[in-house]
């Protein structure tokens, strides 16, 4: 095991954020015994968004995903809506698009409200249905009053990718695609879980999207090279990950990323930057230079991709830097480090 | 009519007041104006966290000229929260009160454990965004519900208000709020600083009036410009303030006149001075500052938590500085006399993620500023 | 110092406002503002409370000073007349938002 990094004796609530200090808790403990990639199995030491195993001549997609949300009914969407989402579109970014079916375990607080659950299950039942899949297997267990905070729910899902996409396939020159606009499932929880009384307009954007990535990956083929989905961490993260694999510099052009007004307000109030705010119906895609137009245009031509746009390019310079050009000047994105929290003076 | 500066950024529509153009013309208007002194930089100081906020994520250090240095003072409120004024928070915390206070406070070290890592251990400590909901909890519960209040006048002023609408009894302040007039004497006093001119925070000046900087001005022959903080706000004010180095005029000048006049907000400083009365204090990291600190006033003492709990807090375990804590410079680097790069530790074992200084702690802190945006990169100016 | 956001008044009930910055909604109070505050004023918001109302001239005054500073500044300079340039344009461009 590696050493213990000073500091860290108890699990704080940064190593759940998505950032940096997860990463290290996953390289240091739950990947540490497991660096080797075998040639049929691509797991945990990869860090990506789903582990790739070999079966017969092709690869199949197998993920999970534990759903802590709070609160449990959001404006825009509930935890059940959450946890099929999540894994549908952690199997598309890794090229699975047709998931073979889904597994639903629920931990379930002595006290909690049937009629929610009632509620939450019939949000499972229509994103699956959104999602062309079914939840095949689950579990069901209860713990005492006070002993789980309401409802944890974790889903797992399998599906074949034709061809696997990875997350460290960036090279200098390639396009980052966004399929719509940043920060709004974060912002709508914040707001709601703080009480910030900040109106309505905050709506999460949880969404399966495999059928956008579909579209996406008939348009590019092998020009589209990477994929991740911006949630805990938000784009921030996630381009911060993909450029460290792929060894380039990220730059993104400020103008071009795609804001809602209420998000961008909200942020500026809370002094948050959308970049580093978790998105649940968004995904980021590495494209090739000269396939990077028609890419865009298939997820334009989607539902869910209205909003999607070329923010950036990757660059030789740098490598594993995130660079912003506000058009005043230039500066670093940063990851954020913890729980985002409204800043104060 | 549309709201002139204040429109929302619609598509293709920039902010008036983050119009590139203009900016670039003002950085253009720097460049030229300070030229003559790129051997020997043109040295400002501004003392707000939001300032450094704004030069950073606006990328305006990348795109400063090379005869010009703009130095972040100690104008982050998180950051001059003294280690013992933490520790007092902490031990109310680990008493099993109910502590609240705002975002930034909870992860600043004190002399060994923050706010956070009392909470990790099982005390209550909660974030709040306003004051107001924080007498709004005391008003929902019937136990004890301590405020910590960080931050600096305009902050202060938040404070005074709810004191002064007559607050639940079960509500109390432990007051860490700070003046930031005082600071800026001892930062221009201290031996070595070459401060040529102060940039003045436009929202603290909306409540005190640009006149608190008049005596100022007189006693140090030093100009003070008082800005904003879009990014044409802070361009305009460095540029004000570098024309007034250059004819040698000390003088005060408001460059935010939509929220900024002489006198200032009369009605805030009527409620601000008759809670809270200037006393001496340590900022963390500078030492004493004469005047630097706001206590609440005699007649506000049913409400101060220092007398309320003032068993707990007579001999509050204080461990000894860790050896990083040593040799952390954050006061050096509050105080302009470093810079972040400067500290053996900044980014080596003072991170984001283990701070050891406030500086890093704090979304305004001049380390996390830096750790973050870059600090000076050398990223070059928008195409 | 810092979070002070300028947002537009909708409603005033006694002490309280509702706020709108950029299409979100806060409560805002009032107990320290400077000013008497109406529906369609401009105030500038810190922690939850009005520190300031602002009034509308105000805003053109301080981009005038802007506009001011940056032609006295340039006044004798030989590359004045490209930045004087760059600002005209800048103007047209947004001349249908000019009342």
């Amino acid at each position: 095991m590696s050493a213990r990094p000073p500091g860290e004796a108890r699990i704080g609530l940064r190593h759940g954020a998505g950032g940096p200090a997860m990463r290290g808790l996953v390289e240091s403990l739950f990947a540490a015994g497991q660096r080797e990639d075998a040639p049929d199995r691509i797991g945990l030491g990869a860090l990506d968004d789903g582990a790739l195993l070999r079966v017969g001549a092709r690869w199949l997609v197998f993920t999970t995903d534990s759903h802590v949300v709070k609160p449990v009914f959001f404006p825009g969407g509930d935890i059940g809506r959450l946890a099929v989402s999540g894994t549908v579109n952690d199997l598309a970014m890794m090229g699975a698009t047709e998931p073979l079916g889904l597994s639903c375990s629920v931990i379930l607080e002595e006290g909690f409200e049937r009629e929610a659950l009632e509620r939450i299950q019939a949000s499972i039942d229509a994103t699956c249905r959104e999602a062309g899949t079914f939840v095949v297997t689950g579990d069901t267990k209860v713990m005492g009053r006070g002993e789980l905070d309401g409802v944890v729910l974790n889903t797992a899902g399998i599906g074949f990718a034709e061809r696997p996409v990875r997350d460290d396939g960036l090279r200098p020159g390639d396009r980052i695609l966004v399929t719509g606009t940043l920060g709004d499932h974060g912002l709508a929880v914040m707001a709601r879980r703080h009480d910030l009384g900040l109106g309505e307009e905050l709506r999460s954007d949880v969404a399966p999207l495999n059928g956008l990535v579909r579209a996406a990956l008939a348009a590019g083929g092998e020009a589209v090279v990477a994929m991740k989905d911006p949630t805990r961490g938000g784009v921030a993260s996630a381009l911060h990950e993909m450029a460290a694999k792929g060894g380039v510099g990220v730059l993104l052009q400020e103008a071009e990323l795609p804001v809602r007004p209420a998000v961008r307000a909200a942020a500026e109030l809370l002094g948050l930057d959308p970049l580093q705010v978790a998105n649940e119906g968004k995904a980021l895609l590495g494209v090739r230079p000269e396939a990077a137009k028609r890419v865009l245009e298939a997820l334009q031509a989607h539902p869910l991709g209205r909003d999607a746009r070329c923010i950036g390019v990757c660059t030789p310079e740098r490598p594993g830097a995130v660079i912003l050009d506000t058009g005043f000047g230039r500066r670093l994105v940063a990851e954020a480090e913890g729980e985002l929290l409204p800043r104060i003076c | 009519m549309s709201a002139s500066g204040l429109a929302p950024p619609a598509d293709g529509e920039a902010l008036r007041f983050r119009d590139p153009v203009r900016a670039r013309a003002l950085l253009r208007v720097l460049e030229r104006a300070t030229r003559p002194r790129e051997a020997d930089p043109v040295c400002l100081m501004h003392v707000c966290g939001s300032h450094e906020q704004a030069i950073a994520r606006f990328g305006l250090r990348a795109a400063l000229p090379k005869g010009l240095r703009v130095i972040a003072g100690p104008g982050c409120p998180v950051c001059v929260t003294d280690a013992p004024e933490v520790d007092e928070a902490v031990t109310l915390a680990e008493r099993g009160l109910r502590v609240l206070t705002y975002g930034d406070m909870l992860r600043v070290p004190g002399s060994a454990r923050s706010l956070a890592d009392a909470r990790a251990e099982g005390a209550r400590v909660e974030v709040v965004y306003s004051v107001a909901q924080a007498v709004d909890a005391a008003r929902a519960c019937d136990e004890e519900l301590v405020f910590f209040a960080t931050g600096f006048e305009t902050t202060a002023v938040a404070t005074a208000a709810v004191l002064l609408g007559d607050p639940p009894p079960n509500f109390s302040v432990l007051s860490a709020h700070k003046y930031i007039p005082p600071v800026m004497e001892i930062v221009a006093e201290m031996p070595g600083t070459r401060i040529e001119g102060f940039l003045a925070a436009g929202h603290a000046a909306t409540i005190t009036g640009s006149a608190v900087f008049e005596p100022f001005v007189a006693r140090h022959g030093v100009p003070v410009v008082v800005a904003g903080f879009e990014p044409l706000d802070v361009l305009a004010g460095l540029a004000r303030l570098v024309e007034l180095v250059r004819r040698g005029e000390p003088r005060v000048e408001n460059a935010f006149p939509r929220c900024v006049t002489r006198e200032g907000n009369r009605r805030a400083q009527e409620r601000l001075w008759s809670v809270f009365e200037p006393a001496g204090g340590c900022w963390r990291g500078i030492t004493r500052v004469p005047n630097g600190n706001l206590r609440l006033r005699p007649a506000f003492v049913r409400f101060d938590a220092r007398r309320r709990f003032e068993a707990w807090l007579r001999d509050p375990a204080r461990p000894a500085p860790s050896p990083l804590a040593q040799q952390c410079v954050c006061g050096d680097v509050m105080a302009g006399l470093a810079s972040p790069s400067d500290c053996a530790l900044f980014g080596r074992s003072c991170t984001p993620a283990t701070p050891v200084g406030a500086c890093m702690v704090s979304s305004e802190g001049t380390c996390r500023i830096w750790h973050q945006y870059g600090g000076h990169p050398d990223l070059g100016v928008s195409a | 110092m810092c979070l002070g956001v300028p947002g537009r008044v909708v409603a005033v009930e006694g002490l309280l406002a509702t706020v709108d910055f950029w299409g979100v909604r806060r409560t805002v109070r009032l107990d320290v503002v400077d000013a008497p505050v109406l529906p369609g004023d401009y105030v500038l918001n810190h922690v939850g409370f009005a520190i300031r109302r602002i009034p509308e001239p105000e805003i053109e005054e301080t981009l005038a000073l802007y506009e001011t500073l940056l032609r006295s500044m340039e006044a004798e300079d030989p590359m004045a007349d490209d930045v004087r340039a760059e600002l005209a344009a800048a103007r047209e461009g947004e001349g249908g938002d000019e009342r």
